[in-house]
């Protein structure tokens, strides 16, 4: 089976390419890429003309629901979820139900992602039994079974011995710790951002500090184990800071944003007050905030856009705000916020928001062969127009919790090529 | 522009006033027992004129009381625009009282339907009856005024206005069609 | 010809926030010759015959569930109550479908009080009858505000430029936050008081002329009305303060302390007191309490709002003559 790819675009960060190239892909992987391949016309041939080619999108925060909240999600409808938005890798988070913290249950998610999945799954294996925060998993157990990271994510691990020997004890299997910096006492009840907005609509607040000291006390742990150490949805610009400045000493330390946090503020819960699709944590913070979170994506200082794509049910969201759950969905929005907000409005190259989406998510969680558009590496193509506008009205995920419903936005994916096979392509090509 | 036709000029609605007050002394013998209860806006201010009129007339101070009626108006939710209520104030006993209930146009009839509600909810009046300047007809109840200014045959496109001194006017009455 | 008068046009109220200062005027107007009636021996008039007006209770109350009842009656309209214990809440049926039941069965105005904040706002969303705050988490309590308002225009002929203080628990008090918004759009100078752990973050940021004063004697200097909001014990389970006892050494009202205020300073609370501990009983009883005069115009502004709304929500089935 070849399919091949011509006139467009090819963006490869990692190889420094941007330029009309066709690319030829045979056997699920990359095998030419020139300035003009020619095939017979009874091969697949992708027109790709003013379209960019870059390698496939990887999303290293997302919740597939699976086991446990398939009414929310499944693997199956969160990969087409994933395909729809250009993504070929998506990173599961263990906070399933029972959660990902032992070997059996990485072992679910993989058999379950190969028969179900349309795009590749990476589980993500909890740090602690039973995300308790209390007890270290077997890493290397998990390890072996395939997971890329370890995170508790949802849940911070309080416990400041156990972050400790969490991060000096997966250095060995060169595990990554993701982590989601919250002090839990100091959010203790909240909702959303602890400020001005809270304080109008009386709902309890989630300070800023309670994120910001955790990202110094990871950071002051990183320093001390020497552990990799990745810190998800940073939301505040005093954790940018602080991670800015703990790379500037040298430290391997890694970090994501959300395209929620880059584009949203707690402003936009005033004006629509109570609506649980900004319901989210880390909450949305001011903007203030947003801005600093903007430049750090200009100068580098996050190393990956990731969606959190967090998926509810229409019942579980239709609530009184104290009550939803926390999270949006966001792998279809991923790609096109990022065009919209960081290309179009902040005039970010494309290449460095790819880096950001493909390559560094490949490099920092050292997955082989994929993160760009190397010969011999997996056919994980995303093709996308960057002009094209769309309202975002439905989606592929089983849940549609979004705040960008309704929203006109740049970034149309027009293909989604996993390992060869063409698991998504745009009703109007 | 809408054609406005005056229908009662200054000196006339004095004239006017001066024979109601007549009427009113002549049909009351007992004017101890008399109360007059004006209907806000325009009725409060030809209540208290009429009332000033009697005094002079007679040197009896008749008790004055002001009414009302937006609360007992049969339109409430069906209707926008209802003026903003104003104070009911009767500080007498109207118990086994004359009541005269004073207005200045009658048409419908509802204004004094719900006047005349709201009184039986403050007492039993021994009896009630209605002082209009103007009445246009076109009435919807059973209502009949017993002392009329002036009557005119009128259409439900027109709409009377009295202006008052006490409002802003010079005391005319005007009509005009909508 | 007419002046022009303010029109109220909402269908809910939701808020004091999202009034005009007109529509808050016309409302404190409004309520004034509905408490005429309350010294008639029939304090009714029909103006809503007909309606019904159902209450909607998430936590308990029992003064304003009763002030609501009572408005609601003395309008002529038709109460139900909906007591949670009771109700298929504790069936786990949500607020939404609970609400279009109710709206099913042609409620004209659902009064709800909930222990969360926006849960009236959720409502509003999802029924067409009108919602009326009746208190909901921190964030406003409308009507407790506009009859503080009314109490304190009643009493002082005015409200613009009078020193108002607040005292309490701020962070967690609806009744703070309707009486700030309705204090402010009427131009008084507010001063809040309580300890810093019980005021808001950025409370500032919304209002920035608005004072604050940690020391209870200090604001009170020169205040024209004192308005001591309750006291919740539960508090100091979440460290915002040590003790009630030294609570109410540092902010409870009393004699000596009303010193400081002018000598005809107003002192309102939204009851239920706790005597002795933010106020004592000789200043809930004494010559400058209005107490129980708060309670009487409770049920005027309330029948205010069920009136003005229901004309604002008036649908015309034909033309009437004027």
């Amino acid at each position: 089976m070849k399919i091949l790819i011509k006139n467009g675009i090819v963006l490869d960060p990692e190889q420094d390419i941007e330029k009309k190239l066709d690319i030829l892909i045979e056997n699920g992987k990359i095998t030419k890429i020139a300035e003009k391949i020619n095939l017979k016309p009874n091969n697949l041939i992708i027109n790709a003309k003013s379209y960019i080619v870059s390698p496939g999108l990887i999303d290293i925060h997302t919740h597939l629901r699976e086991p446990g909240n398939e009414e929310e999600e499944t693997i199956a409808s969160g990969t087409i979820a994933a395909a729809a938005g250009g993504i070929t890798s998506v990173f599961c988070m263990p906070n399933t139900q029972p959660p990902i913290d032992d070997q059996t249950s990485v072992e679910f998610v993989m058999l379950k992602a190969k028969s179900e999945g349309v795009v590749n799954v990476f589980p993500v294996g909890a740090i602690t039994k039973n995300r308790q925060g209390e007890e270290l998993t077997e890493i290397g157990e998990l390890k072996k079974a395939g997971v890329v990271a370890i995170s508790d994510d949802g849940e911070p691990i309080s416990n400041s011995k156990i972050m400790r020997r969490a991060l000096e004890y997966a250095r060995m299997f060169d595990l990554t710790v993701i982590s989601h910096c919250e002090d839990k006492l100091l959010t203790k009840g909240g909702v959303i951002n602890e400020g001005r907005v809270s304080t109008l609509l009386g709902l309890r607040g989630m300070p800023k500090e309670a994120e910001e000291i955790m990202v110094m006390r990871d950071i002051i742990l990183a320093s001390l184990t020497l552990g990799k150490l990745h810190i998800t949805h940073v939301s505040t610009k005093n954790s940018i800071n602080f991670i800015r400045h703990a790379k500037q000493n040298g430290l391997q330390i890694t970090c994501d944003v959300t395209p929620h946090h880059f584009t949203l503020s707690e402003d936009e819960i005033e004006k629509q007050p109570y609506n649980t699709n900004l319901k989210m944590n880390p909450p949305l913070r001011t903007h203030e905030d947003v801005k600093a979170l903007i430049e750090a994506i200009k100068d580098d200082t996050v190393d990956c856009i990731a969606s959190d794509h967090a998926p509810h049910t229409v019942e579980e969201k239709n609530k009184e705000f104290d009550l939803a759950p926390f999270g949006i969905i966001g792998l279809e929005t991923l790609l096109p916020l990022s065009i919209t907000y960081l290309y179009h409005k902040e005039k970010l190259p494309l290449k460095n928001i790819i880096k950001k989406l493909a390559t560094n998510p490949a490099r920092i969680f050292k997955l082989k062969d994929k993160g760009s558009l190397k010969i011999g590496y997996d056919a994980d193509i995303t093709i996308f127009d960057p002009y094209k506008e769309f309202v975002v009205k439905s989606f592929s995920s089983k849940s549609s919790n979004s705040p960008f419903i309704g929203w006109k936005l740049k970034g149309k994916v027009k293909y989604t090529i996993c390992k060869g096979n063409i698991v998504f392509k745009d009703k109007n090509n | 522009m809408k054609k406005v036709k005056i229908i009662i000029n200054k000196t006339e609605l004095d004239k006017i006033l001066n024979r109601l007050t007549k009427l009113i002394v002549k049909k009351y013998k007992d004017l101890n027992n008399l109360a007059i209860v004006g209907i806000h806006t325009n009725g409060v201010y030809l209540a208290q004129r009429i009332v000033e009129k009697i005094k002079q007339l007679t040197n009896k101070k008749i008790k004055l009381g002001y009414i009302d009626i937006t609360f007992y108006r049969d339109d409430i939710g069906y209707r926008k625009n209802i003026q903003q209520p104003k104070d009911t104030q009767i500080d007498f006993n109207i118990d086994n009282k004359d009541i005269l209930l004073i207005d200045d146009v009658l048409f419908t009839g509802r204004t004094v339907r719900a006047a005349m509600e709201q009184l039986l909810e403050i007492g039993r009046p021994k009896t009630i009856s209605v002082l209009v300047l103007i009445d246009r007809g076109l009435r919807e109840l059973p209502i009949y005024a017993e002392f009329v200014g002036k009557k005119i045959a009128t259409t439900h496109k027109q709409q009377i206005e009295l202006l008052l001194k006490e409002t802003g006017g010079d005391d005319t009455v005007v009509i005009y069609t909508k | 010809m007419l002046r022009q008068e303010h029109k109220f046009i909402h269908k809910h109220l939701l808020e004091l926030q999202s009034l005009s200062k007109e529509d808050i005027e016309l409302i404190l107007e409004t309520a004034r010759p509905f408490k005429t009636l309350f010294t008639r021996s029939i304090k009714k008039v029909p103006t809503l015959r007909g309606r019904t007006v159902v209450l909607l209770f998430y936590e308990p109350s029992t003064r304003t569930r009763t002030s609501f009842e009572l408005a609601a009656k003395r309008l002529s309209a038709d109460t139900v109550n909906i007591a949670v214990q009771t109700s298929s809440v504790q069936k786990g049926e949500s607020l939404i479908d609970t609400a279009k039941t109710l709206e099913s069965m042609k409620a004209d105005f659902i009064v709800i009080r909930h222990f969360y904040s926006g849960a009236p706002y959720l409502l509003s969303q999802y029924v067409s009858s009108s919602i009326i705050n009746a208190g909901d988490g921190f964030h406003e309590h409308p009507t407790q505000g506009l009859l503080d308002i009314f109490t304190i225009k009643e009493k002082k002929g005015k409200v613009k430029d009078l020193k108002v203080v607040i005292v309490g628990d701020i962070l967690h008090s609806r009744v703070a936050r309707s009486n700030l918004w309705g204090l402010t759009k009427l131009g008084a100078k507010v001063v809040l008081c309580g300890p810093p752990t019980l005021i808001p973050l950025d409370i500032d940021k919304i209002f920035p002329q608005v004072e604050i004063e940690y020391n209870l004697d200090k604001a009170i200097k020169n205040a024209d009305v004192i308005n001591i909001l309750r006291v919740q014990f539960e508090r100091q389970l979440e460290h915002l303060f040590p003790s009630v006892r030294e609570y109410s050494l540092l902010y409870g009202m009393n004699k000596d302390r009303l010193k400081h205020a002018k000598n005809d300073v107003l002192i309102l609370h939204p009851g239920p007191m706790n005597r002795g501990i933010e106020i004592t009983t000789d200043i809930a009883d004494g010559l400058h309490s209005v107490i129980n005069e708060q309670v009487t115009n409770g049920i005027a502004v309330r029948m205010a709002i069920l009136y003005l709304l229901s004309i604002a929500n008036s649908k015309p089935k034909k033309e009437l003559p004027k």
